[in-house]
């Protein structure tokens, strides 16, 4: 309700709310300012500064090369695979991951005893760190003494232990479902959190006027979670998209580059290359590519409501 | 709790069914920390043993959880402690920035806003682990290498974000009406805030908390360069140093990560208490 009537009425408010300018704002978004320019500016603006820069394998600052080191990012071989893996990767985890979510968090808010405890139990993949739920994934995994493929040859599913983690295909699939698993938590508590600020009169008239449950979801339940499940979405794409550890730890062990994403790629550029110059041109345009994203995603589902 | 109304006449029958569905939901997110805790009961050589057995043959080494804490690998006390302040830290300060920037941005219109919100959403893109090498020579730089307060400026100023977008959403869906009545009644914009406002969002303070707390507990990249001393080290850090180039001490990987766990999990609980009476006190209303 609130977000139609707000809509409707924009004449009235602007008058209310004339006058408020920048120096106005400053007082309350000053601190959020600040903290940005003293911390994220400088680092950010160091890696820009490394990706002109021809820098030797021991780290030491050689000349200044302008685009060379995207000249040679643009024409890597391995980079078309490269950019569809991460395509796959982040459509396929935030897809999964938000539709999950929906309907866990739809469930979570109905009543029932020992609910609390089922929230805990949500909650833990991400009080855990992603490296440690990762690991132990990977762990339980082994074709040796993994404890899943123990369970999967004990009831008869296999015939003997699978190297889940040794092939491409099968790796990045364990890596999308371990993903999946780390994201429905926050994304589950966002939409919880914007279900439990549904005003109960709003449901209570949907009933009144006879709608039925998936009438209700969608003409009702859905709009109102519009700005919750926005900001979700957003940062799941975001972190997805930025994520190393699983990926890393999954997929790290086979050899080339056919499992790779983006951001795994600037890693092994980085760690084994020991190339920071074309990692840090990596990493500009990873940074560019998510902000394109982030643009066009803001400007089309606009999470930002506006005043 | 006017929100439980339309689902008070849920039948016995339904309730059984949604407990059933719970339980098995609980069972599927917990399974991966069951196997942790089971390994972190075993012992050194049969953690790894072909074929592994699912339950500690050679019983169940609680001593794993009392020698933990004193190995030659790193002092976990010492970065248990350092978690929980540059978390705390970290989360309180995120808080006390992200408030009254998402609920001026979500209530008054002004030049740069759209900017503003970028800017902000651009933190959340950069993620420290490719910016390691600008934050080590940054914080050299001002004098804060190795010091706690390094960490908790990075990690609050890397998190802003959700913070900031979730808030601004939960302050912008509640209607005008209500804070505009209370500015009638000659409440200045802070009394508003505090009074009103603040109450009304609490789920979405509690999940940019949460969200916030969780981030800094287990941030690694950072931590790792600008952290040199064992004991300022995170446990997230810490944790590495078992996994030796020959053998690794799954065994207490395994049980730092589930006492990692507990005080996530204590706060949330504490959370939680305080999320279902922000939730009364808003029906009210």
């Amino acid at each position: 309700m609130s977000v139609s009537t707000a809509q409707k009425r924009p004449a009235k408010r602007k008058s209310a709310r004339e006058g408020a300018s920048f120096l106005a704002a400053l007082p309350w978004i000053g601190p959020a300012l600040l903290l940005i320019f003293t911390i994220v500016v400088f680092p950010a603006g160091y890696m820009i500064y490394n990706s002109t820069r021809k820098i030797s394998q021991v780290g030491t600052d050689l000349k200044g090369v302008g685009f060379d080191n995207f000249a040679k990012v643009f024409a890597d071989p391995n980079l078309p695979r490269i950019l569809l893996n991460t395509v796959v990767w982040v459509v396929v985890v935030v897809t999964l991951t938000v539709v999950i979510s929906l309907a866990l968090a739809q469930f979570l808010n109905k009543p029932f005893p020992g609910r609390t405890l089922v929230r805990m139990a949500v909650i833990v993949p991400w009080a855990a760190s992603v490296v440690m739920t990762t690991t132990v994934f990977y762990y339980a995994m082994d074709p040796n003494y993994g404890i899943f493929n123990k369970f999967l040859t004990d009831i008869g599913l296999l015939d003997e232990g699978f190297g889940f983690t040794k092939n491409a295909v099968p790796a990045m699939a364990v890596a999308i479902v371990i993903a999946v698993f780390v994201s429905i938590p926050f994304t589950t508590y966002t939409i919880l959190a914007g279900l439990q600020a549904i005003p109960g009169e709003t449901l209570e008239a949907a009933r009144v006027d006879g709608a039925g449950r998936w009438r209700t979801y969608i003409s009702v339940i859905l709009p109102q979670l519009r700005g919750a499940l926005a900001v979700a979405v957003l940062i799941n794409i975001i972190n997805v998209f930025n994520n190393l550890p699983i990926l890393k730890i999954i997929t790290g062990s086979i050899p080339g580059y056919s499992a790779d994403t983006l951001m795994t790629y600037i890693f092994k550029v980085l760690q084994f290359d020991r190339r920071l110059d074309i990692s840090s041109a990596l990493s500009v345009v990873n940074f560019a590519i998510v902000l394109v994203i982030v643009a066009i995603y803001v400007k089309t589902v606009k999470p930002m409501k506006e005043v | 709790m006017s929100f439980l109304t339309t689902e008070d006449r849920a039948s016995q029958k339904t309730v059984i069914w949604r407990m059933i569905a719970g339980l098995g939901v609980a069972a599927l997110f917990l399974i991966p920390y069951a196997v942790m805790f089971i390994g972190s009961l075993k012992t050194r050589s049969e953690i790894l043993s072909v074929p592994p057995n699912y339950m500690p043959r050679e019983g169940a080494q609680w001593s794993n959880y009392l020698t933990m804490w004193d190995t030659p690998e790193t002092p976990v006390a010492y970065n248990l402690i350092s978690t929980i302040v540059i978390s705390l830290c970290a989360t309180l300060l995120v808080l006390l920035v992200a408030t009254p920037a998402a609920y001026y941005t979500a209530r008054f219109k002004f030049p740069g806003k759209l900017a503003f919100m970028f800017l902000v959403i651009v933190t959340q893109m950069l993620q420290p682990a490719v910016l390691t090498a600008g934050l080590f020579k940054q914080m050299l730089a001002m004098d804060l290498y190795d010091t706690w307060l390094a960490m908790i400026l990075i990690n609050a100023a890397f998190n802003l974000a959700f913070a900031v977008w979730i808030m601004h959403s939960f302050f912008a869906s509640i209607p005008k009406e209500v804070e505009e009545a209370a500015q009638i009644d000659g409440a200045g914009k802070l009394r508003v805030l505090f009074k009103v406002s603040l109450p009304l969002v609490w789920p979405g303070i509690v999940t940019a908390v949460i969200f916030t707390f969780v981030a800094c507990w287990n941030e690694f990249a950072a931590s790792l360069v600008i952290l040199s001393t064992a004991e300022n080290q995170p446990l997230s850090v810490a944790l590495t140093k078992f996994v030796g180039q020959y053998s690794t001490a799954w065994q207490y990987v395994f049980g730092v990560s589930i006492v990692a766990i507990v005080p996530v999990i204590a706060l949330f609980m504490l959370i939680e208490k305080r999320l279902i009476g922000g939730l009364t006190a808003g029906a009210v209303k």
